[in-house]
Formats: structure tokens, sequence, C-alpha cells
């Protein structure tokens, strides 16, 4: 699977952007292409988390340009999965699966369809009808996830979805999220700063630098897909893993290269 | 949980014994105060016209049950319509207010000035340009309002911006924002405002109706307070008292079944001690 080589679908291109008191991105280069599963990888205040929030248009850059290859992405093209569930707690599972549907005026039957797969794609079908409270950290990230798929989106963002949970938890989810991304044939951009998270799961890691956050390196993860739990153990994932944390690392050090 | 039963069983009788203690104390302190009341005044043989034993004000209550009853139904009516009034204008202000700042930065210091101005001062203003009727309803409303109106608010701003940024992201106008997102996420706030308002309003109706003074066609229960003391029928002064207390009492828990029956599902307010 040549990631590299597939057409791209958003290209961030010297991106800046400003807030009150800080620069969190500078002359920020970035590509996703077309089924791939990128990370933007870097400590806490790097940008990263901006980045993906200007890929969503929730936020406007300051400076810099942000190419569509097929035009700007209609409501529902684009999902995105917060660091929290981010679920409303007066809905039940179901009802917050079924809000983008709702919000984007789908017929019933069809919401109703939607709602059942994506429930089904993240193993939450028997909870159609609880409430979040009554769920779990990790059950509520599935629906989280399951609302953000329910458009059936070409590209799905997601901010450090798994940083509030625990470590099981965590590898359970990024398998299932693997699984899901090989059989939906989705793009994915991954926020994240967990070496190990990002080597398990991606394609193709952007190593950033603080303040301002830039592209410090790009590395390419060409291990085979699908991605196992023997993976986690194996030398090679050792390796990746140790090269990453290099990068990392110097860019934490030296700023810019 | 199974594994070691004794574990879990005996928090839960604690917290049965707990609720019982917590309903029969009350009343077993209100049947010794009454106790220790009727026989204060057979002991010293104090009058009626100064001070009525229980036995007294429920005989009162029964004999004059005709009166007191319509001026309930009148308090009550008073109350329950400055309620409704306040809840519809509370929440149609806040609604105002969440729309357009403009609105609310030029609205709000009326709504706080009209509410911390106390409306025993306002009633004979209002009485003089109202019939009283409408007065007595306007001077309950304006207590009530406000609580409604400030909670409101407070719940329509009080939302999770992640959600706000979903909404947007799925391209949500501004009427779906509102219907599905800010006033949902208001409503415990906004519930809280009510019960509050509905003490209130009775409160209101009360000192609204005292104001008034005079006999009119509908004469409510404060209205009965102040006449009897007028002609020292001091044992149906207690009764009307009792009605008001009682009154206030079914408002409450009323307000907060509503309450509990409709976020008991999702809200933590609501959420039985289970942990």
């Amino acid at each position: 699977m040549p990631a590299s080589e597939a057409a791209p679908i958003v290209a961030l291109r010297g991106v800046g952007k400003a807030f009150e008191t800080v620069i969190a991105l500078d002359r920020f280069d970035f590509t996703v292409r077309r089924g791939e599963f990128v990370s933007l990888l870097g400590p806490s205040g790097c940008g990263k988390s901006t980045a993906l929030r200007l890929i969503a248009g929730l936020t406007a850059p300051t400076n810099g340009t942000i190419e569509w290859s097929a035009g700007k992405p209609a409501p529902g093209a684009l999902g995105f999965v917060f660091q929290e569930p981010t679920l409303m707690p007066w809905a039940s599972v179901s009802g917050n699966v079924h809000l983008p549907l709702k919000l984007l005026a789908l017929d019933r039957t069809t919401a109703e369809q939607r709602v059942t797969s994506a429930l089904a794609g993240v193993g939450l079908t028997e909870f159609a009808r609880a409430y979040p409270r009554e769920l779990s950290g990790g059950m509520k990230m599935r629906v989280s996830i399951a609302r953000a798929l329910a458009t059936t989106p070409q590209l799905l963002l997601m901010d450090e979805p798994f940083a509030a949970l625990d470590e099981i938890t965590r590898f359970r989810l990024a398998n299932d999220l693997l699984r899901l991304w090989q059989t939906l044939g989705k793009t994915v951009v991954f926020v994240t700063h967990s070496v190990f998270e990002s080597v398990f799961l991606s394609n193709r890691i952007v190593v950033m630098t603080p303040r301002p956050g830039r592209v410090f390196a790009e590395i390419a993860i060409d291990a085979p897909y699908p991605r196992e739990e023997s993976f986690r153990t194996s030398p090679e994932y050792a390796a990746f893993c140790r090269r990453v944390s290099q990068a990392l690392a110097a860019a934490m050090a030296g700023g810019s290269a | 949980m199974s594994v070691e039963p004794p574990l879990t069983a005996e928090p839960r009788e604690a917290n049965r014994r707990d609720t019982v203690l917590r309903i029969m104390l009350p009343i077993l302190v209100l049947g010794l105060v009454v106790l220790a009341w009727e026989l204060a005044v057979r002991l010293t043989d104090t009058p009626d016209y100064e001070v009525p034993g229980p036995w007294r004000v429920f005989e009162a209550l029964v004999s004059d049950w005709k009166v007191l009853s319509a001026s309930l139904l009148v308090t009550l009516t008073t109350t329950f319509e400055a309620l409704g009034l306040a809840v519809i204008g509370g929440i149609a202000l806040a609604i105002l207010f969440s729309q357009s700042r403009l609105v609310e930065y030029s609205l709000y210091p009326y709504a706080v000035i009209l509410q911390v101005t106390p409306v025993v001062a306002i009633a004979p203003l209002l009485l003089i340009y109202l019939p009283q009727p409408a007065a007595v309803l306007a001077c309950a409303w304006i207590v009530a309002f406000f609580p409604v109106l400030a909670n409101t608010t407070l719940g329509l701003n009080s939302v999770d911006r992640n959600l706000v940024d979903l909404f947007a992201l799925y391209g949500a106008s501004r009427v779906q924002v509102l219907l599905h997102l800010r006033l949902p996420a208001a409503l415990p706030a906004m519930l809280a405002g009510v019960r509050i308002a509905g003490g209130l309003s009775l409160i209101g109706a009360v000192v609204a109706e005292i104001a008034a003074g005079s006999a009119g066609a509908g004469s409510g229960l404060a209205f009965r307070i102040a006449e009897s003391g007028y002609r020292l029928m001091v044992p149906r002064m207690f009764a009307a008292l009792l009605l008001l207390s009682l009154a206030g009492i079914a408002i409450f828990f009323l307000l907060s079944l509503l309450s509990h029956s409709v976020l008991h599902r999702w809200h933590e307010s609501a959420l039985a001690a289970e942990r």
C-alpha cells in the first residue's frame, strides 16, 4: 500500500496560526493522501491540535493556504473525534450517533440504518439505548467514533482520542480502529503525543517541533497491515519506536532542523 | 459484587435506615412540639385570641373551610399563573439574550434592578395603576421570573465547547444549535430556577395580597390572615398560615418531582446514591 503515491486530499501550505500570546503554527506544510493513516506527533503545545482544527475548518489560518483537491468538504464529509468523548449526556447512545445525521437532515430510515451499522462497527449494538453516564470511558470513546463514522466521511480527524484511557482499553481501541480503517477504507489524521501509539497505527508519522509548531521529520512506517498484537512485541516495532523517539527528542532539543 | 455480599448489603441497609430517620425524626419533632403547645395552652388557660392551641386551629380550619379553601384557591391560582408567566418570560428572555448580545447588554441591568427592588415597595404603585388581581399577579411575576432568567441564561451559556464545534462541523444552524444543544444543556439549571421560582411566586402573591389589603371579590389567604388579625380571629390566622405553608411545601415537592422526572436518566444531580 504505497500511501505516499496516492492522490492528495488536502494540503496545508505555509500555514501559520497565531493566537493572542502564542504562535501555534509557523510555515507548516502538510499533505494528507487518500487512504493513509497519518499521525501528527509532538509534545503538548506543538500546535498539532490546531492543525487538526484548521483542517476541520473550525478555525481559520492566520496565513498560508489550505487546498482541498476536490473542493472544500461538505458538512458530513469530515469526521472529528475529540480528546474527550464529547457526548450529549441527555441523549442515548443511538441519539448521540444520530446527531450528525439529524443535523444533515437525513431521512429517518437511512439514518437509522447508518446508526445501526456505525454502532455495530464499534461493537456497541447492545448499548444503543444506554445513556453516556452508564458507559465506561472506553465505551464512550467508541460511541464518539461511531458518531464520527455515521456520516460515512472520507476523512477522519482524531485529536488524541485515547489519551485519557487506560492502557488496556487504549490497545483494544487501537486494534479496533485499525480494523475499521482497513475495512472502511477511510483516510485518518491522528494527533498524538505517544510514540508507541503512532508507530502501531500509522503508515506515516509527522514529527513536529514545539512553539512554533513546524514539521521536523516525516517517517514512513512501512510495516505491513494488518498489524496485530504480535506487532507490538516485534523487534521491527521496537526499531521504529526507537527511530521515532530519536526524531522526537531531536525535535524538542533543536527546534527546526 | 456477589462474592462478598456483606460488603454491599451493609451500606445499603445503612442508607435505608438513614432515609427512615430523615423522614421519621422531623415528624417526631412536629408531634412533640404540637403536643407541648397544646399542653402549655391548656395548662395556662391561655385565651384563643392570645395563643390558640393546635386543636383550636384545627377546629377553625374545619369550621371555616369554605372561606379558607376559596381563599387558598385564589392564592394558588395567582401563584401558578405567576409561575407560568415567569417560566415563559424568563426562558424567552434568556433565549433572546443568548441570541443577541446587544439585547442582553441593553436589558439585563433592568432585570437586575427589578429583582433587587423589594417587591413590597413596588406593590402599592402597581395597585394604583392596575386592577387588583392584575397587580397581585404582576408582583408575584416580578419576584419569580428572575431566577428563571438568571439560571436559564447560565445554562444556555455553559455548553461543552467541543459540542459547539461538533455542531459547527456539521453545519448546524443557529436554531438547530439552540434546540438540540443549548436548550437541553440548560435544562438542569433551568429546572433549578423554576424550583426557586415556585416558592418565590407564592411569596410574591402573599406580599401583594397583604399590600392590596382591601377586600376584593377574589381575596386570597394572605388577605384572610390580615382580615382575621383585625377581627382577632387568631385561630383562623393560624389555620390560614398552615394552609400557606402546606401550599408552599406542595409546590416545592411538585417541582422537585418534575425536575427529577425530566433529569433522572442523565443528570448527576438526579442520580440515586448508587456508588
